[in-house]
C-alpha cells in the first residue's frame, strides 16, 4: 500500500522502515519540516550535536559499536560543509552512514541563495555515493536506495540532499520492500579455486601470518568468529592492523601484536620474514607497508577484500580473493578441513620459536618514573582497573592513540573506535558520545590528547544535555606529541608551533560545562584518580598531566622497511634521510 | 634467420596477457564505461581521474539507452598495467557503474572520431584543400567564397594526419568529438550470436 505524504515525513517514515533509532543533528532552516515531523513523533530519538563535525562522528562511533548504519541529520551550506571531515573520515575507514542535508528550494538552485552550497559536487569525493532529490515522489525511494548503497558491499557514508521545496510537497511513500532492486549488489562469495589455492598455502606453510584489517570487522561478528576459528584450528600467528584490533582477542594464544609503524616489534618482524602472508580485510595502508620495495620480500600473499580497487593497488598479490571476509573463511575453512586439516607443524614450531625470539626483546618497555606519569603507565593503569568491564574505547589522534593500540588490550570486535585512515584529530569525544548512546549501561572511554580533544571539545554539553556519561581521559602533556617526535627525528628538534600554550583548566572547564573535573600529575595518586572516574556516573573530564617529552616507540620511520625499526631513543640519532622527511 | 621481434604486450590480439604486470612501460588503453543516466555520474567519473592522478587523453559521453536510462562513456586513458588495472578496478567499484570493459584488452575493437575541419583560402590552396578533402573522403558541409568546413570521421591518426595537411593551407578552427568505441565482433554478446 503506498500512502501520500510530505517529503518531510517520508524521511521520518523511511528511517523508521529502516529501522533507525537515533539520528545526530543540528536544525536550520533548509530542514525545518523535517524537524516538525521529528518533533510529532517518538520513535526516533534525535541527539542534538553542537556542531555538524561532531555529529558526523557520534554516528561514527554510533556505527562502529553496533555494525549499523549512523544517521545524520544537518541543514544546507555550512550544516552540509561542516560534515565534510566526518563524511571524509567514514570514507577512509568504511563506516556506513547515512548522511540527510536540507539544500535551498529547487527553484533557487544555482541562484547563491542564503545557506546555499554544491552540496553534492561538495561532497562527491568523501562519499560512496550522494544524490540530490528533486522530486518528492523519488525520495523515499532513494532513502532506501541510500541504506543500501551504505551497508552493501565496502560500507561507507552516502548523502541524500533534500531541497526544501521537496520536503514541503506530496507524494506517495515508496515502502522498504517495493523498491526497484537496484543493480548495486557487490559480489560477496569468494572464488572457490582461489580459495582452493589459498588452503594450498595454509597447508604448505612455515612462516605463516594473518594479517587481519577493518574488514574483519565490518564483515560482522561472524567474521571475528572464523577468524578465531581459523587461527585456533590451524595455529597460525594473528596480526592486526589499529583498524582491525578486537578482531582477534588480544589475550589470546596467537596473537602477535598491532603491526606498522607503531607496532609491536614481534608482529612487524613476523610480516618481513613470513613466507605466507594471508592478508584479511586490510589494504596494505602506507602505515603498514613501510618502504614498499622491502616490503615482506620472501613471501607469497593471498588478499582476501571485498573492494577490487583494494586488491593489487598496493601490494601485488599472488592469491587475490574478492569477497566478504564472513563467506570467504567459512569455504576456507570448509576446502581445509575436507582436505584433512592439515598444516606444516615442523616449521610452524620452528617460527612460532622464532617469534619467541623477538617476543623476548619486549619492544614495549619504557622507562617509568615515581616522579612524573609516564603516557604508557597511564594507560597500563586503565587498563588493570578497567579489565572485565564492559568496556568501549574511543581515541583522538596522535601518539595517545599508539600508545592506547599498545597498551589496551581488546578482546571483541566493535569495541575500539579509532580515526584510522584520515587521521582526525577531534574524532574521539563526539565518537564517544555516539557510542554511549548506543550502549547506555556500556563503560565508554575516549583516549585523548589535550589538543586533539580541544578540537571538539563543545561536545560536552552534548553529553550533558543527552546524559552520555563519558569518561574523557586526557593525556595531557601540552604538546601536539606527535607532531614533536617529528620534528625531533626529522627536523632538527626545531619545535615549530608543536606546544599546546594558554590551555584551558580542565577542571574548571568540567564544572563549566557541569561534568566532573579531575586532575592527576603524580604516579602514586593515579589508580585513586582513575577509580574515581569510573565510580563517577556522569562525564568526567580527566587531565592527566604526563611526561612531556616522551617518544612513541617502536617506530618503522617512514622509507624504511619493517626490520629497520626504532625500539628506543638511543636507536634514533640521524635515522631518517631526506628521502624520509618527504614522507609523512 | 632472424628471431621474430615480438614485444611483450603488444598485441592486443593474443589469447593469453603477456604484459608484465610490474613494467613500468606506459600503455595506451581505451574503456568503455556503461552507467546510469544520471546528474553527477560523469562528475563522479571525472572526478576519479583527476583525484586519483590518472590521466584522460579523450572523453565521450552520450546517453545510448533511453529507456534504461543508459549513458556510454568512451574513455582513452594511460598509464602502466598496474594504473591500468586499478582504474579499471576503481570505475567498476562505482555505484552507478554497471559496466567497464578495457577494449584494448579484450579483443580487436574498432575506434572512430568525428572532426570538423574549418579552412580558409583562395585560389590554389582553396582547390589542393578540396582535392585532398576527396581523397580523404572528408565532406564540404558549409562554403563560403572564402572558407569550407570539412566534415569527417576515422581513426584519431587519420584525423591528425588530414590536419597536418591542412594546416599550411589556412586551417583556422578544429572540432573533434574524442573516440567512440566498440569491441569487433559478438564475443560480448554470446546471446546475440
Amino acid at each position: 500500500m503506498t500512502k501520500a505524504m510530505t517529503g518531510a515525513r517520508m524521511v521520518v517514515q523511511a528511517l523508521k522502515d529502516q529501522g533507525v533509532e537515533v539520528v545526530f543533528g543540528y536544525p536550520g532552516g533548509a530542514v525545518l519540516p523535517i524537524y516538525d515531523e521529528i518533533f510529532q513523533q517518538n520513535d526516533i530519538r534525535h541527539v542534538l550535536v553542537r556542531h555538524e563535525q561532531g555529529a558526523v562522528h557520534m554516528a561514527e562511533g554510533y556505527a562502529r559499536s553496533t555494525g549499523k548504519p549512523g544517521v545524520v541529520l544537518v541543514t544546507s551550506g555550512p550544516g552540509a560543509t561542516n560534515a565534510v571531515t566526518g563524511l571524509t573520515d567514514a570514507l577512509m575507514d568504511s563506516i556506513p552512514l547515512v548522511v540527510l542535508t536540507g539544500q535551498v528550494p529547487t527553484f533557487m538552485i544555482g541562484t547563491d541563495g542564503f545557506q546555499e552550497a554544491d552540496t553534492v559536487g561538495i561532497t562527491r569525493p568523501c562519499t560512496k555515493m550522494n544524490w540530490l532529490v528533486k522530486d518528492t515522489a523519488k525520495l523515499s525511494e532513494t532513502i532506501h536506495q541510500a541504506f543500501h548503497v551504505a551497508m552493501k558491499g565496502r560500507p561507507g557514508p552516502v548523502l541524500v540532499d533534500i531541497p526544501k521545496d521537496v520536503q514541503f510537497a506530496t507524494a506517495d511513500y515508496t515502502p522498504k520492500d517495493r523498491i526497484r532492486i537496484t543493480h548495486y549488489q557487490p559480489k560477496t562469495a569468494g572464488d572457490p579455486d582461489q580459495i582452493a589455492r589459498l588452503v594450498e598455502m595454509i597447508e604448505t606453510a612455515e612462516r605463516p601470518i594473518l594479517y587481519t584489517g577493518g574488514g574483519v570487522i565490518n564483515s560482522g561478528p561472524r567474521a571475528s568468529q572464523l577468524l578465531r576459528e581459523l587461527t585456533a584450528a590451524t595455529g597460525f600467528p594473528v596480526t592486526s592492523t589499529l583498524m582491525g584490533l578486537g578482531a582477534y582477542p588480544a589475550s589470546g594464544k596467537n596473537w602477535v601484536g598491532m603491526l606498522g609503524m607503531h607496532g609491536l616489534y614481534e608482529a612487524n618482524l613476523a610480516m618481513h620474514g613470513c613466507d605466507v602472508m594471508i592478508n584479511i580485510g586490510a589494504r596494505f595502508d602506507d602505515r603498514i607497508t613501510g618502504r614498499i620495495k622491502d616490503f615482506s620480500p620472501r613471501s607469497r600473499k593471498a588478499h582476501i577484500d571485498i573492494d577490487p580497487s583494494s586488491i593489487n593497488k598496493v601490494v601485488r598479490v599472488d592469491v587475490p580473493i574478492l569477497g566478504d571476509v564472513t563467506l570467504v573463511l567459512e569455504e576456507t575453512l570448509r576446502q581445509w578441513k575436507a582436505r584433512g586439516s592439515k598444516t606444516n607443524a615442523a616449521g610452524l614450531a620452528k617460527w612460532w620459536r622464532q617469534i619467541g625470539e623477538w617476543r623476548a626483546v619486549k619492544c614495549l618497555t619504557y622507562r617509568n618514573s615515581d616522579k612524573v606519569i609516564k603516557p604508557q603507565y597511564a594507560l597500563e593503569r586503565l587498563e588493570a582497573l578497567t579489565k572485565g568491564r564492559d568496556r568501549y574505547i574511543t581515541t583522538e589522534v596522535g601518539q595517545h592513540q599508539m600508545w592506547a593500540a599498545q597498551f589496551l588490550g581488546f578482546e571483541d570486535p566493535n569495541r575500539w573506535m579509532t580515526s584510522g585512515g584520515l587521521g582526525t584529530m577531534g574524532y574521539g569525544l563526539p565518537a564517544s558520545i555516539g557510542v554511549q548512546i548506543a550502549h547506555p549501561e556500556a563503560l565508554v572511554i575516549n583516549v585523548a590528547g589535550e589538543a586533539s580533544w580541544l578540537m571538539n571539545m563543545q561536545e560536552m554539553g552534548t553529553a550533558m544535555q543527552f546524559r552520555a556519561p563519558v569518561k574523557q581521559f586526557i593525556l595531557n602533556n601540552e604538546r601536539l606529541g606527535m607532531v614533536r617526535q617529528w620534528q625531533e627525528l626529522l627536523h632538527g628538534e626545531r619545535y615549530s608551533s608543536s606546544w599546546s600554550e594558554s590551555l584551558p583548566d580542565f577542571v574548571k572547564l568540567a564544572e563549566a560545562f557541569g561534568c566532573k573535573g579531575i586532575k592527576c600529575s603524580d604516579p602514586r595518586h593515579l589508580d585513586d584518580a582513575i577509580m574515581e572516574m569510573l565510580d563517577y556516573d556522569g562525564p568526567v573530564i580527566f587531565d592527566c598531566l604526563v611526561e612531556k617529552h616522551e617518544n612513541c616507540f617502536p617506530m618503522i620511520p617512514s622509507g624504511k622497511p619493517h626490520n629497520e625499526m626504532l625500539l628506543g631513543d638511543a636507536d634514533t640519532q640521524g635515522v631518517i634521510g631526506s628521502k624520509g622527511a618527504v614522507l609523512v | 634467420m632472424s628471431p621474430l621481434n615480438i614485444k611483450k604486450g603488444s598485441s592486443s590480439h593474443s589469447a593469453y596477457d603477456l604484459r608484465d604486470p610490474n613494467a613500468e612501460v606506459i600503455e595506451s588503453h581505451t574503456l568503455a564505461v556503461i552507467v546510469d543516466n544520471e546528474s553527477g555520474v560523469l562528475a563522479r567519473v571525472i572526478g576519479l581521474f583527476s583525484g586519483r592522478g590518472y590521466n584522460i587523453d579523450s572523453l565521450t559521453v552520450a546517453e545510448v539507452d533511453h529507456e534504461g536510462h543508459r549513458s556510454r562513456i568512451t574513455v582513452v586513458t594511460r598509464g602502466t598495467p598496474q594504473v591500468i588495472d586499478q582504474i579499471e578496478a576503481q570505475l567498476s567499484r562505482m555505484v552507478p557503474v554497471h559496466e567497464v570493459h578495457d577494449l584494448t584488452a579484450e579483443g580487436p575493437s574498432v575506434q572512430r572520431e568525428l572532426a570538423l575541419f574549418k579552412v580558409a583560402g583562395k585560389g590554389d590552396a582553396r582547390i589542393e584543400a578540396l582535392r585532398l578533402a576527396e581523397i580523404f573522403r572528408a565532406n564540404v558541409v558549409d562554403s563560403t567564397l572564402v572558407s569550407f568546413v570539412f566534415e569527417m570521421t576515422g581513426t584519431p591518426e587519420k584525423i591528425d594526419a588530414f590536419a597536418d595537411l591542412m594546416r599550411p593551407l589556412g586551417l583556422v578552427e578544429i572540432a573533434r568529438t574524442g573516440i567512440a568505441a566498440l569491441a569487433r565482433g559478438l564475443s560480448n554478446f554470446p546471446d546475440a550470436s
